[in-house]
């Protein structure tokens, strides 16, 4: 048994304008100490799935219907006295903004001290001790003396470390983090998803990472879920998905990011835009979009299954690749012809920059 | 289908992806009828929505009624005639209506006060007449709370514009142009914030006489500060926003900028505002006939009325100062439901209220 | 580069904003001046590509906004085919606006939400006197169809459209002038993936057919390498490297731009490649470090020839005097006195117990103890004396390598033997920067 199983999960939000399925059937799974990375553009219902585990949809969503087993328990029938107990305790979370995520009014060291007190029961000596520990080991210099500052006096990179810290601070089996590095100039990026890393593999945590980026999740995860319009598209270990991906959205997503070293003049893209949620298209939701998109696309909507086999897939148990594209199960006439190609292995040495002759420099 | 004949790296741009070609989707015809619509039906802008928003707050549009049916009852209560310096049609009655059931400066013939029962209103004729009852000169209490209206329901407007017309222009220039120009206004504003409110009110009267202009005059005094510093604050943020940049960039001048991109971005708030305090113009004036610098004591607006019967309620004579005082509870609750439902209006976030049921039935 | 005047020519551009400051201070003229922009020159030819990247507070925005005077610069100049525009008048000014033009980063901010699409365009249209009448409704419908718009949306507010879309129609506002220039202040970095390309892609179509120029703002380097011709690295309000991709990704580098270059992911599960980690964040631009600014950040800060230090050594005793400059160790927190304060504080700093040098041991020993009496300026002053080193005093000037021109002394001939003649720097760089005009920000002040 996995320590995070989600089974079927359905959210709906019931709007003015219509019903929004930010979910449809989601499953999957999480091991203990596995990176698992979520991927997909904005509304693709990513950051759905960490606030239903959480259990922290606020009106007009709702679940609708599933399971969320943390290690075996249904987290969807617990009481609020059990939820309150797990959450920042054994499942907590990393927000995008650190500047907001943090209270502008409190010093860091009591914010972080007031999670341990209560999710550990210690007395205020001790929370602080292990509030200057958890501080120092996310890497922020004089711990002790800057328990006292408050939030304003740090810098957004240091703000997302105390963010961190507050999650680490009750050693949580699972974190979720939502777009941790987004705010981030790159090379705080580099510093922070280092950190993630370092006390990911230390304190042995797993971690949800929900983010946009595929360089983050390519250097980051051990398993990814692309998601497109509220669906997952495709589940499989990272680099079957970036070396040999099976679902179009995913090829597009892969064919659309400009890469350094890439000397091709255009990128490619993806054309139109995502469906916003209300109002889906029929059968296959990318179909509008997909270049490999035949009639029976917009008749039958395809499941996730495995790629090899063409059978319904099984996420919470198997880890095979497993893709959302009647591709797979024989339903559809042509072939999804794209070729993924990886330099300097078929044909060596495509001159990249890092191995461009550098010319033009001195003749002028 | 795994890598297994890719092998670690320090190269960037290894791998590229080929042949997911757009073009076929863009040159097939659409597989099904949906179409990639817009977020929402066509053409309407955000002050279509906000109305949408207020129609649906019944509070609210019972406060709307409530000022719309005083505010004909003040109109229709007795004829209007416009004033004999007007041109072409001096002393013309331009509003025949009068519904008022007596002349509400018409004295009954026994002078004094007589209680409000139905049976006055069945025994007396023409029906209707004192409902209310009487006051100390045997004037109609209702008919004098209804033409009362006029006084009191257009100094709340009228000052309220009027210190719209002072606050925002002032407001906008200091926002926009900051520097010694805001500086200047803002302390002038900090200045007369200082006075507490009444005090200022009865200052300026208490220079330029008692009368109906010199109240409004008084009330926009102190009234246009909360505007200049609600819309200056306003303007600080809007002027931020990419759109004021690419107005600039483009070559606009400074006046269009404000009042074709700044001042309809920063209104919202200062609607709000003024709403609400036309409920508080109507209160202060009141308060002001009250204490005896308002109109003249002959008049029937109601904070005169009330001062005019101070004694009565001691005595036991209940209604002749519990019905004006009904109208300005009446009016000032309604315009406080209506300014609460403009706020929730434009501000759609306000009024979700958060259940701690993570989101579970 | 042909040898005629470019498009856009910018030499010695500076903006200093006013701190934050109160009404008091503002009387008693008690300002602190941020230099967001510190002597930069660059230019742009026609139909090219500039890209100027930079973490955030770099001063990259405010180049982009100076150079088109919607802020004032506060020195420097700019010629646009020629023309300093800092010199116009607001009337001349105007005109101007028509071949200069800018597209924003937030396409939710970037355009009045109470006016429609036809008023957005129409009004760049308007104030120009352009079209009008029924020429100008198919003015607007033929932008809209340019940018990959429906023309039938035009009567539509910004609110229903997606951030792709306002981002096609901020474009086509920009485009309603047919400038020749165009400012592009972090196009793509608010959108999805998929519709960055289709953006990138709209506005290399827009060059190639129109011949427009760009400046284009990004803190994504890989963005930028897809997209410009040139491109300028900017740190703390000064270009740090700039010069062709290729030239930029090859060695010689700036530290800075290897740092930022290997800290972006790559999008392949397989690389792994040397992340080169820069310690703390940004130092405030109120406040700036002397000599070169990247000097506090730097993994490559030259060393004293006068002393051996290994690299490790030589940084962490850089640490040891940016934080005795800052006051920024916390000694009372240390629960040690004498020898054991001392190798507490080693430890924290990341200082070997003994450094490889005997001269430079005693040194550091002396500025320890000055550090545990808290005597931070005496610690700072010791350390910055005897460890000479050009970063800290001279401040790099752009200079021609093998690829690109990049500011850093690691590529001075003067300072090829280490930091021992530190007089070297500022009179007569040892290079020309051929027909590169307005060659190096010779520094502000």
């Amino acid at each position: 048994m996995a320590m995070l199983e989600v089974q079927d999960l359905n959210v709906r939000f019931y709007t003015d304008d219509g019903v929004v399925k930010a979910t449809d059937d989601l499953s999957y799974r999480i091991e203990a100490g596995e990176r698992f990375g979520v991927v997909g553009e904005s509304g693709a219902g990513k950051s759905v799935t960490s606030l239903a585990l959480m259990r922290l949809i606020d009106e007009p969503g709702v679940i609708e219907s599933g399971e969320i087993r943390f290690k075996g328990e249904n987290i969807l029938e617990m009481d609020e006295e059990e939820m309150r107990s797990l959450r920042g305790n054994e499942i907590a979370m990393i927000f995008q903004d650190a500047g907001t995520a943090l209270n502008p009014s409190y010093t860091v060291g009591e914010q972080i001290s007031e999670a341990i007190r209560y999710h550990l029961g210690l007395d205020e000596a001790a929370a602080r001790e292990r509030a200057i520990e958890t501080l120092e080991s996310v890497g922020i210099p004089s711990a002790a003396e800057r328990y006292s500052d408050y939030p304003h006096e740090f810098s957004g990179g240091m703000q997302q470390r105390v963010v961190i810290a507050i999650a680490l601070s009750c050693d949580p089996d699972l974190i979720i983090a939502d777009e941790p590095t987004t705010a981030l100039d790159v090379t705080i990026e580099a510093q922070i998803l280092e950190l993630l890393e370092d006390v990911a593999t230390e304190f042995d945590t797993a971690i949800q990472l929900i983010t946009h980026d595929l360089g983050v999740v390519a250097e980051f995860c051990d398993r990814v879920m692309v998601m497109y319009a509220g669906h997952p598209v495709e589940m499989a270990p990272v680099e079957d998905v970036y070396y040999d991906p099976q679902h179009p959205y995913t090829v597009g997503l892969m064919s659309s990011i400009p890469r350094i070293g890439d000397d091709r003049d255009r990128l490619q893209t993806i054309p139109g835009r995502m469906p916003d949620l209300i109002e889906m298209p029929p059968g296959c939701n990318f179909h509008p979009r997909c270049p490999y998109a035949e009639e029976s696309c917009t008749r039958v909507e395809p499941r996730l299954v495995d790629v090899e086999t063409g059978d319904p897939a099984d996420p919470i148990n198997s880890d095979a690749q497993t893709a959302a594209c009647l591709a797979h199960t024989g339903e559809l006439t042509g072939e999804l012809d794209y070729e993924v190609t990886v330099q300097g292995e078929d044909a060596p040495t495509e001159s990249g920059p890092a191995s461009g002759t550098s010319t033009g420099a001195n003749d002028r | 289908m795994s890598s297994e004949t890719s092998q670690r790296t320090t190269e960037r741009g290894r791998i590229r992806v080929s042949g997911f070609d757009v073009d076929r989707v863009e040159s097939r015809d659409p597989l099904s009828s949906w179409e990639p619509d817009l977020q929402s039906e066509a053409g309407r802008g955000r002050l279509e929505y906000a109305w949408e928003r207020f129609k649906r707050n019944r509070l609210a549009l019972f406060g709307a009624a409530t000022i719309g049916l005083m505010v004909l009852l003040a109109m229709f209560s007795r004829p209007i005639q416009l004033p004999g310096s007007f041109p072409v049609l001096a002393g013309q009655t331009v509003q025949p209506l009068s519904l008022a059931p007596a002349d509400p400066a018409n004295q009954d013939v026994i002078t004094g006060y007589r209680e409000p029962t139905l049976e006055n209103v069945l025994t007396w004729p023409p029906t209707g007449l004192y409902l209310f009852g009487a006051d100390w000169a045997g004037r109609d209490i209702l008919s004098r709370v209804m033409y009362g209206g006029r006084w009191s329901l257009s100094i709340g407007f009228i000052a309220v514009a009027m210190a719209l017309l002072v606050g925002i222009p002032l407001g906008s220039i200091a926002g926009y142009y900051g520097g010694k120009v805001d500086e200047l206004i803002m302390r002038i504003v900090d200045m007369l914030y200082a006075f507490p409110f009444i005090v200022l009110a009865i200052a300026v009267i208490a220079v330029l006489g008692r009368g109906y202009w010199e109240m409004i005059l008084a009330l926009v005094v102190v009234g246009w500060l909360p505007y200049a510093r609600i819309i200056r604050g306003e303007i600080l943020s809007v002027k931020e926003n990419e759109y004021v940049t690419a107005a600039k960039a483009l070559g606009s001048r400074d006046r269009s900028i404000i009042t074709r991109h700044i001042l309809p971005n920063a209104m919202a708030p200062v609607i709000v505002q003024a709403t609400l305090s036309i409920g508080t113009t109507v209160l202060v004036a009141a308060a002001l006939g009250f204490i005896g610098l308002g109109l003249s004591p002959a008049s029937a607006e109601w904070g005169v009325m009330l001062n005019v019967e101070q004694d009565a309620i001691a005595r036991g004579r209940w209604w002749a100062g519990l019905f004006p005082g009904l109208a300005i509870f009446a009016f000032v609750m309604a315009i406080n439901l209506v300014g609460d439902g403009v706020r929730d209006a434009f501000d759609p976030q306000g009024d979700q209220t958060d259940t701690d049921t993570g989101g579970l039935r | 580069m042909s040898g005629s005047e470019p498009l856009l020519r910018v030499e010695g551009l500076e903006k200093y904003y006013e701190s934050e400051s109160d009404f008091i201070d503002r009387l008693l003229g008690r300002q602190k001046e941020v230099k967001a922009v510190d002597g930069v020159s660059f230019e742009i030819n026609e139909g090219e590509t500039l890209g100027l990247v930079g973490e955030s507070g770099c001063g990259k925005s405010s180049i982009g906004r100076s150079v088109l005077r919607l802020r004032e610069p506060t020195a420097g100049s700019v010629y646009f085919k020629g023309q300093d525009i800092t010199t116009l008048s607001d009337s001349e000014l105007r005109d101007l606006r028509k071949e200069m033009q800018i597209i924003f980063q937030n396409p939710q901010s970037s355009l009045n939400p109470r006016l429609t699409v036809n008023d957005i365009i129409g009004e760049a249209l308007d104030i120009h006197g352009i079209e009008g009448g029924v020429s100008r409704d198919a003015r607007i419908k033929e932008l809209l169809e340019r940018v990959g718009l429906n023309a039938s949306h035009a009567n539509r507010y910004p609110h229903e459209f997606s951030g792709g879309q306002l981002q096609r129609i901020g474009i086509a506002r920009a485009l309603a002038v047919d400038p020749g220039f165009i400012v592009c202040d972090e196009p793509v970095s608010a959108l999805d993936v998929s519709v960055q390309a289709q953006i990138l892609n709209l506005l290399e179509d827009l060059q190639d057919e129109l011949g427009i120029a760009y400046l284009f703002i990004a803190h994504d380097l890989s963005v930028v390498e897809h997209i410009a011709d040139q491109i300028a690295v900017m740190y703390l309000g000064k270009i740090a490297e700039i010069g062709t991709p290729e030239e930029l990704f090859a060695p010689p580098q700036h530290p800075y731009t290897e740092a930022l270059l290997s800290a972006i992911p790559e999008p392949d599960p397989l690389w792994e490649g040397d992340r080169i980690l820069l310690e703390g964040s940004v130092p405030s631009p109120i406040d700036p470090p002397s000599g070169c600014k990247f000097h506090t950040r730097c993994p490559r800060v030259i060393p004293p020839s006068d002393y051996e230090f290994e690299q490790e050594e030589w940084r962490a005793v850089m640490s040891l005097r940016h934080r005795a400059r800052e006051a920024d160790i916390a000694v009372e927190t240390f629960d040690a006195e004498g020898a054991e304060l001392t190798a507490a504080l080693r430890e924290e700093l990341d200082l070997p117990s003994a450094l490889s040098d005997p001269e430079a041991e005693q040194v550091v020993q002396e500025a320890l103890r000055s550090v545990a009496d808290e005597a931070f300026a005496d610690a700072e002053r010791l350390l910055s004396e005897t460890f000479e080193t050009p970063c800290t005093t001279d401040e790099p000037v752009l200079r021609r390598t093998d690829a690109g021109r990049v500011a850093c002394h690691l590529f001075d001939p003067a300072y090829e033997n280490g930091a021992s003649d530190g007089t070297a720097a500022g009179d007569g760089p040892t290079t020309s920067d051929g027909t590169s005009a307005g060659s190096a920000p010779s520094g502000g002040d």
